[in-house]
């Protein structure tokens, strides 16, 4: 079987985000850039599958020369091969699924993992889109995944709890928290994957054109919420909700 | 003829949807999937689905395909289900979406949270027909009136992906999305049986929902869909209190829009306190059980 793993480089989750000086983006400088968490864990995945059963898992990224930094350890914790589509144009959701869905018919991909959103848009779209573009069934946040050769059984996350799902193989499965744990990849790991292979490829390699319909006009950062008093005990906190906020406790 | 179509799970998310559409400004047809869609909401139709079970998303999309391609823009709500749901359609009509829509600027122009809540970006769709999903805490309240035209809609059940379990959560308590009290808890709760008893309990004394921080749940202390955050639910109630929770920028996305915030937490430096209205630096496993015999019982 082989599993495409499509990944996204993005800011740190965990660093501060600023706005550059014409609130037109992010303000980059200092910032570091990692592989986007659930699309991490869905590497991982793909990785734990291949241990298990042999198969063949292929990373691919869109997007600057940058992105090769994360595909290198996509190729670290275990990925055969990467493909960078390299390019500077935007996209929307819908133009990202476009070029993986020329991804995924130039490589046969059987099935598709990926993250269930990007922590930088967090638009939560590109996978479902793909499994319709492709006109595959698809399993999103998934929390759970067994595989045959012809079937996938997923437990995935709903609002009200959970539910599980069967659909043949070629299916689209995007990842959610609980998955699994990536694993920590040491640098050694991370030098030795230099000799497996990164394709760079461009968009008119692939027949792609970038699509963009959903554009950025301004950004702007939601004014903080001040933080309120202290209160010494409950007694004080429940006179303050009830005086000075009305509330019926 | 209605140009815009709100597709809604149940009710409550036939509300929001409505409150979205009124501002909105265009007609508006309205289907409900998994419950009688209400008459009194605006909507020029009410569709109401024949079975009120709700295929997978593939089947979903398959059967209502035919009938979002009359209309220029598909509404869904920012839930689990609308994402799941709203981006395959998206994907199958070739439109673009926009989601999590917190704030309509023009008819092509809306605000949207990025970067966990810490960027709001006004984007504009660029193709007349596309799909949205709507953020229940920023369109909750619609006008009710007029009654509107009923129909009925047959929906596949199946295609290629079969339903073979589902886990719900217990009855009892409010949706943690609508209810107008909720308390939630983290790591220190312990144990799944001591958070329950304290802040399901205190839920209960209230009449609100439990809610839980990443790390309870991922620690087995709670349960999936009780996650607040940027990942999880988000949550803006009357009331939220938030009991030995430090206040990771993760779980602050997910309720910094409540109206009133209450953080309990021994740390008296824990970020939690920055956002919170009103901060005790006190023990929860005293704090709670004292509440619970202070609050007036709801």
């Amino acid at each position: 079987m082989k599993i495409l793993v499509p990944i996204k480089r993005v800011p740190d989750p965990y660093a501060r985000i600023r706005l550059n000086a014409d609130s037109s983006a992010i303000d980059t400088t200092g910032l570091k850039f990692e592989i986007n968490p659930f699309d991490e864990i869905a590497i991982e995945e793909a990785v734990r599958i291949k241990e298990r059963s042999g198969s063949e898992v292929v990373v691919v990224s869109i997007g600057a020369a940058e992105c090769e930094e994360q595909l290198r350890k996509a190729l670290a914790i275990g990925a055969d091969k990467a493909i960078h589509v390299e390019t500077v144009e935007k996209f929307d959701s819908l133009g990202i699924a476009k070029v993986l869905k020329s991804v995924v018919q130039r490589e046969s991909a059987d099935l598709v993992i990926m993250g269930k959103q990007a922590i930088d848009d967090d638009a939560n779209q590109a996978g479902q889109m793909l499994a319709a573009l492709l006109d595959w069934p698809q399993a999103t946040f998934a929390s759970k995944v067994e595989l045959t050769d012809s079937t996938a059984t997923v437990t995935r996350e709903t609002d009200t709890g959970q539910e599980t799902l069967q659909m043949p193989i070629p299916c689209i499965i995007t990842t959610d928290l609980r998955l699994n744990e990536p694993r920590y990849v040491a640098l050694p790991g991370i030098i030795k994957a230099r000799t497996k292979p990164l394709d760079k490829i461009e968009l008119s390699d692939l027949g792609a054109t970038a699509e963009c319909n959903v554009e950025v006009l301004s950004m702007s950062q939601p004014a903080g919420r001040s933080s309120g008093r202290k209160v010494a005990s409950v007694d004080e906190l429940l006179e303050a909700l009830r005086n000075e906020k009305g509330a019926a406790i | 003829m209605a140009t815009v179509l709100a597709i809604a799970l149940d009710v409550a998310e036939s509300t929001s949807l409505a409150a979205f559409a009124q501002k909105y400004g265009k007609p508006f047809d309205l289907l409900c999937l998994s419950e009688e869609a209400p008459t009194d909401l605006g909507a020029s139709t009410a569709i109401s689905a024949e079975s009120f079970e709700v295929p997978p998303a593939d089947a979903l999309v398959e059967s209502l395909r035919q009938l979002c391609e009359g209309y220029d823009v598909i509404a869904t709500s920012a839930s689990m289900f609308g994402k799941d749901f709203g981006a395959r359609m998206a994907g199958a009509l070739n439109r673009p979406m926009v989601g999590d829509v917190l704030e309509i600027v023009s008819e092509d122009t809306f605000v949207r949270p990025m970067y966990a809540g810490n960027v709001l970006a006004t984007v504009r769709v660029t193709s007349p027909r596309f799909v949205t999903s709507v953020r229940g805490t920023a369109f909750s309240t619609p006008e009710r009136s007029g009654s509107s035209a009923k129909k009925s809609l047959a929906i596949q059940t199946e295609l290629r992906t079969k339903r073979i379990g589902v886990s719900a959560k217990e009855g009892g308590r409010p949706d943690l999305t609508q209810a107008k009290v909720v308390v939630s808890g983290g790591r220190p709760l312990k144990d799944a049986e001591t958070f329950e008893r304290l802040i399901g309990g205190l839920a209960d004394r209230l009449g609100g929902a439990a809610g839980a921080t990443r790390a309870a749940v991922d620690s087995g202390i709670a349960a999936n869909e009780l996650q607040v955050g940027q990942t999880g639910k988000i949550v803006a109630p009357e009331l939220y209190i938030a009991a030995g929770i430090s206040g990771s920028t993760q779980h602050i996305a997910g309720m910094k829009d409540s109206k009133v915030i209450v953080a309990i937490n021994t740390d008296p430096d824990a970020p939690i306190f920055e956002i919170a209205d009103y901060g005790l630096v006190m023990d929860l496993f005293k704090a709670i059980p004292e509440l619970m015999d202070k609050a007036k019982t709801s």
